[in-house]
C-alpha cells in the first residue's frame, strides 16, 4: 500500500505535539539572567540531591531487581505470572498513588511503620524516603531489561564453563555478566533516568523540603510558583539530561541497540 | 594415564528415550550415530550436565555418577574437556583466554595458564588466532581453539562432539589429520561422537554403535564390518577400508595394502607413509570382461560372497583384503554371477579417499 498523504499530515501533526513543548522551553528560558539562578544554593542542593537519589536508587534497584529478573527468567513456579505482574505494575501506576502506597507500608501508621519506629527509623519526609520512592517506581525498568537480557543469554557458554571447572561465582563474573551488559547499560540508563524525574510519589511519601527532600523536579515545580523562567531553564537542563538517556540507550551507545 | 570409562547413561526427555551402556578404554572410541540417535543428550549426561534418571558413569574406578547410591558429581569436579560441537568459546576473550579458562578456573595463575594455553594452540596449529575474539573466527578455527580449551583443561575423559562439523570440505582432510595426531598424545579417553563413519573408522580403535537412544553394537572396526548388528551398521560397515604403505610408480602413487595395489591421489601425504583409504561399495564397478576404460585400476579376482539386500547386492571378491562392491539386483542377473566367478573390480582413483594412517 503507497502512504496516503492524510497519514503523512496526521504523522506531521504528531511529530509537532511531541516537539512543540521541547521547542517551548528551549525558546522560552531566559538564559540571561537564567544562568546565575541555575546556581543558587536550592538548585545545586536539588540538583545534588537529584543525582544522589537517582544513583542510590539504581544501585538499591540493581540489588534487589538483579535476583528477582533472575528467579523470574530461570525458575519456573507457580503465580510467577503475577510476580512479573506485579513488578510492572509501578510502571502503569499513576505516582502519586505509589506515594500514597509507600506512606500505608513505610509511613508512620503504616502497615511497617510501627516496627521500623520501635528499632528508631523514621522513613517518610527523610532523604531515604525520596531513595524509597525512586527506588519504587524505576526497578520495573531494570527487572524488564534484566529479565529479557537473562532470558536471551546462551546456557551453553555457562554450561561449557562449568565443565571447565569454573564456580558459581566464576561463571557470573565472565560469562553471565560480560553477556549482560547490553541489557544492564539500557536498564541503568532507563531507571536512573526515570528516577531522576520522579516527581508524584516523591512529594506524596516524602514531602518537598528544601535541603532534605526537595530534588530537581520538585524545585522546578516550586520555582513555577515563585520564578517561572528559572523553573523553564531547569527544565531544559532535565530534557537534555533525558535526551541524553534516551540517546545513550537507542543510539547503541553502550553496544547493540535495545 | 586414567582408567577406561564405564558408563550406563538412562535419560528420558520429553518421548525420547536415552539408555545407553558402554565402556571406553584409554584411547579413542568413537560413539557413532545417525542424526536423533541420542549422542548430545549422551554428551550433556556424561559432562554432567543433564542428570541420569538412572545408571552410573564410572571413570577409572572414580565414580561420576551413580543414581541408586546418590552420587553425582558437578561438571566442573569430573575432570571432564569437552570440546562443543558449537565451539561455545566465550565471546568476550580472545582465543587465548578462552584457551586458559580452565586452568585459570582451577586456580592457576595468569601468566601461567596462558603459557599452557598458548602451548596447545601451537599444538593445534593455532597459534596465529591466540589474540581474536570468536566473532572474528571461521567455524573450524573456534573447533580448533574450542578443542585446545578442552585440553588445557587436562581432562581424564575428553568429549569430542563432532569435532570437524565445522571445517569446509578443504581444510577437512588436514583438520581430521591434525586430530589424529592430537588424540594419538592423549593418554586419558577420548570419546568422538560423529555420524560420519569415516571420521569414526578413521580416528578411533573402537566404535560404539548408538541407535534409537541404544548401543545397537560395540567394538573394533573389523568386528563391526564382520556382524552388523543392524541396518545401519551394514551400510556403514560395507565401507572398504584398506590400510597400507603410499609408494611411488612413475608419476602415480600408488596404496600397497595386502595384496592390493589401489593407484590413488594422496593429497599432500608423502610418499612412503601409512595411509587409509576408503572406498565406497558404491564407487566400484564390477565387469566380467577386463575392461579398457580411463579407470586407473583394475582388479581382477573372484567372487566370494554374495549379500542380497533388496534390490541392492553387496559382492565380495576375494582379494587380500576382500573388496565388496554395491550393484543392482538386475547387473547381478544380468551377469551371472554366482560364488567362485571371476571378475573385475573396476575403481576410479576419484572415488578413493586417502587418509594418514
Amino acid at each position: 500500500m503507497r502512504t496516503p498523504r492524510l497519514l503523512v499530515g496526521l504523522a506531521v501533526v504528531a511529530a509537532a505535539f511531541f516537539a512543540l513543548p521541547l521547542i517551548g522551553l528551549v525558546a522560552e528560558a531566559p538564559w540571561g539572567e537564567a544562568g546565575s539562578a541555575l546556581l543558587s544554593p536550592q538548585v545545586t542542593r536539588a540538583a545534588g540531591l537529584s543525582l544522589v537519589a537517582a544513583t542510590a536508587a539504581v544501585g538499591l534497584g540493581l540489588a534487589l531487581g538483579f535476583p528477582l529478573a533472575w528467579v523470574l527468567a530461570r525458575t519456573r513456579f507457580p503465580g510467577r505470572r503475577w510476580v512479573r505482574g506485579l513488578v510492572l505494575v509501578p510502571m502503569v501506576l499513576p505516582p502519586v498513588v505509589a506515594g500514597v502506597g509507600l506512606l500505608t507500608a513505610f509511613g508512620r501508621r503504616g502497615l511497617l511503620g510501627g516496627s521500623l519506629e520501635a528499632v528508631g527509623v523514621t522513613i517518610p519526609f527523610t532523604t531515604a524516603a525520596v531513595v524509597l520512592a525512586a527506588t519504587f517506581v524505576s526497578a520495573p525498568f531494570l527487572v524488564v531489561t534484566l529479565e529479557a537480557g537473562l532470558a536471551g543469554l546462551d546456557r551453553g557458554l555457562e554450561e561449557a564453563a562449568a565443565t571447565l571447572g569454573a564456580s558459581d561465582g566464576r561463571i557470573l563474573a565472565t560469562v553471565v555478566l560480560p553477556g549482560l551488559r547490553p541489557s544492564l547499560a539500557a536498564g541503568i540508563a532507563l531507571a536512573w533516568t526515570r528516577a531522576l524525574g520522579e516527581f508524584g510519589a516523591t512529594i506524596t511519601f516524602a514531602g518537598n523540603l528544601r535541603g532534605r527532600t526537595q530534588t530537581l523536579p520538585l524545585a522546578v515545580y516550586e520555582l513555577l510558583q515563585t520564578d517561572a523562567g528559572v523553573a523553564v531553564a531547569l527544565s531544559v537542563v532535565l530534557l537534555v539530561v533525558s535526551l541524553l538517556a534516551v540517546v545513550a540507550v537507542r543510539g547503541g551507545l553502550f553496544g547493540e541497540p535495545s | 594415564m586414567t582408567g577406561g570409562l564405564e558408563a550406563r547413561i538412562a535419560v528420558a526427555r520429553g518421548g525420547f528415550a536415552l539408555d545407553a551402556e558402554f565402556s571406553a578404554p584409554p584411547g579413542t572410541t568413537a560413539v557413532l550415530g545417525p542424526n536423533g540417535a541420542g549422542k548430545s543428550t549422551l554428551v550433556a549426561a556424561l559432562a554432567g550436565l543433564e542428570p541420569l534418571d538412572a545408571g552410573r558413569v564410572s571413570v577409572g574406578g572414580r565414580v561420576w555418577e551413580d543414581v541408586g547410591a546418590g552420587v553425582r558429581l558437578r561438571p566442573g569436579e569430573r575432570r571432564i574437556g569437552v570440546a562443543f560441537q558449537d565451539a561455545r568459546l566465550f565471546p568476550a576473550l580472545s582465543a587465548l583466554d578462552n584457551a586458559a579458562y580452565g586452568p585459570r578456573a582451577r586456580g592457576m595463575p595468569r601468566a601461567q595458564a596462558r603459557g599452557s594455553a598458548r602451548a596447545w594452540l601451537e599444538k593445534l596449529d593455532a597459534q596465529h588466532l591466540s589474540d581474536r575474539r570468536p566473532a572474528a573466527l571461521s567455524g573450524g578455527e573456534a573447533q580448533r581453539v574450542a578443542l585446545a580449551r578442552a585440553l588445557a583443561a587436562e581432562p581424564d575423559v575428553l568429549l569430542l562432539d563432532e569435532p570437524l562439523s565445522a571445517q569446509d570440505v578443504a581444510a577437512r582432510s588436514a583438520a581430521r589429520r591434525a586430530l589424529a595426531a592430537t588424540l594419538g598424545d592423549f593418554t586419558g579417553v577420548a570419546l568422538l561422537v560423529t555420524h560420519d563413519p569415516i571420521e569414526a573408522l578413521t580416528l578411533a580403535r573402537r566404535v560404539v554403535v548408538l541407535e534409537a537412544g541404544r548401543v545397537v553394537q560395540a567394538g573394533d572396526a573389523d568386528a563391526l564390518r564382520r556382524r552388523p548388528a543392524s541396518p545401519w551398521v551394514a551400510e556403514l560397515a560395507g565401507v572398504n577400508l584398506l590400510r597400507g604403505r603410499l609408494v611411488p610408480a612413475g608419476r602415480e602413487t600408488i596404496l600397497e595394502s595386502g595384496g592390493l595395489r589401489l593407484a590413488v591421489l594422496p593429497g599432500d601425504l608423502p610418499v612412503g607413509t601409512e595411509a587409509e583409504a576408503i572406498v565406497p561399495p558404491r564407487g566400484i564397478v564390477l565387469s566380467t570382461d577386463r575392461p579398457r576404460s580411463s579407470a586407473r585400476n583394475v582388479i581382477p579376482g573372484r567372487v566370494s560372497a554374495i549379500d542380497l539386500r533388496g534390490d541392492r547386492v553387496r559382492v565380495t571378491l576375494d582379494t587380500r583384503p576382500p573388496l565388496t562392491a554395491e550393484i543392482t539386483a538386475e547387473s547381478l542377473a544380468e551377469m551371472a554371477l554366482a560364488e567362485g566367478t571371476p571378475i573385475h573390480a573396476v575403481i576410479k582413483v576419484t572415488e578413493i579417499e586417502v587418509f594418514p594412517g
